[in-house]
């Protein structure tokens, strides 16, 4: 019983997902409008502000510095609170 | 009609892997499983933003001053999907590890892992 | 018996393997600038070469090679080198985590300051991520009794 529900949910959600993907621009068109904006000029800026040619680099240490810092931060709290809860006093 | 269903193919991949993932996450007794569903949701997102950012004929996202004199952002694959999903890998890492650590207390207590035997144990 | 030749096979092969893994890590660390590669992937591969250390020897092994004190120091020491950069920046009066006011410290221009101080943050990052997977995967799989699992390994 419990598992025919959940088919049911699954496939209206699908169906919902397959139906909005009509309205998605194409796989690979240069104009879709994820590329438009501000990701051009990371590339064509990267090698004259800084001298990194690696794009990927660049965006993730200096233009997005502040998300890598947090980012950081989050995979040792996730370290320490592993090692909290396993380890028992005896 | 091929010409639609060329173009947008990758987007349904990962709305089948979505389907697959929400499915064991919802129907699976053992929590072990539902633990593994939620990974591939997570896993199936991550695949799904970096289709986004690729270009017709475009090449890896390292500049190259040699290929044509001044730097087009035509030639090259958008890096800020990548980057982004840098930083969504490694959160689903952290939640990962702290789920099987939370795995490992239930099991300690209860003696099992299955989900109803864990509820009848929880209304006693 | 059959037993006995895989445990040989799989410690030789792990024995030769294990230092060309780290500096593979380490190369992929260095080489972030100028093909893909970077921190995290640097810090996964030298990771693997602890984990596989582990999983081909005994426990007693890793724990030799790199003790527990040291990797829980480590944890800390990467997101200390990435805030302290940031935070070098403040005494030369400018905004946080701004690489071009290191050229007062480095004898560079200010563009190629920049380089540098995105190299700096890159190890504080490996460090950290390696000294953590590290972590989670001995705590998992010893499941919190480290001193009695190394009490029942014998010797």
């Amino acid at each position: 019983m419990n598992k025919i529900a959940a088919l049911i949910v699954t496939l209206i959600v699908g169906g919902v997902l397959f139906y909005s993907t009509a309205f998605f621009p194409k796989w690979g068109d240069p104009k879709q409008p994820a590329s438009i904006h501000v990701s051009p000029r990371y590339i064509e800026m990267t090698l004259a502000e800084t001298k990194v040619p690696n794009a990927v680099t660049s965006v993730l240490a200096d233009y997005r510095g502040y998300d890598t810092m947090f980012e950081t931060s989050v995979i040792f709290t996730a370290g320490i609170a592993v090692m909290m809860l396993i380890r028992r006093s005896r | 009609m091929t010409d639609f269903i060329v173009s947008k193919y990758n987007y349904w991949i990962y709305v089948l892997l979505i389907m697959i993932g929400f499915y064991g996450m919802m129907a699976k007794n053992n929590l072990m499983k539902k633990l593994i569903g939620m990974n591939i949701f997570q896993w199936s997102i991550i695949l799904f933003y970096i289709s986004i950012g690729s270009k017709k004929g475009g090449s890896v996202p390292v500049v190259d001053p040699s290929l044509h004199p001044a730097i087009r952002a035509l030639d090259y694959v958008n890096p800020l999907p990548h980057v982004l999903m840098l930083t969504a890998i490694v959160v689903g890492v952290a939640t990962t590890g702290i789920a099987l650590t939370l795995l490992i207390l239930i099991y300690r207590k209860y003696g099992t892992l299955e989900e109803d035997e864990i509820l009848e144990a929880l209304k006693k | 018996m059959v037993k006995d030749l895989e445990d040989v096979v799989i410690r030789t092969v792990s024995r030769i393997l294990i230092p060309f893994i780290q500096i593979y890590g380490l190369y992929v660390f260095v080489h972030g600038h100028g093909s893909p590669g970077g921190g995290f992937q640097g810090g996964c591969i030298v990771a693997a070469s602890f984990i596989l250390l582990a999983v081909a020897f005994n426990l007693r092994e890793s724990k030799r090679r790199l003790k527990e004190r040291t990797n829980a120091i480590f944890c800390a020491l990467g997101v200390f080198i990435y805030a302290g950069t940031g935070y070098l920046s403040f005494l030369y009066s400018g905004n946080f985590l701004d690489y071009g006011q290191l050229s007062n410290l480095f004898p560079t221009d200010p563009i190629k300051a920049r380089y540098y101080g995105m190299a700096m943050i890159e190890l504080g990052v490996q460090i950290t991520v390696m000294a953590v997977m590290v972590s989670i995967f001995l705590d998992l799989i010893t499941a919190g009794k480290h001193e009695k699992t190394l009490e029942e390994d014998g010797k």
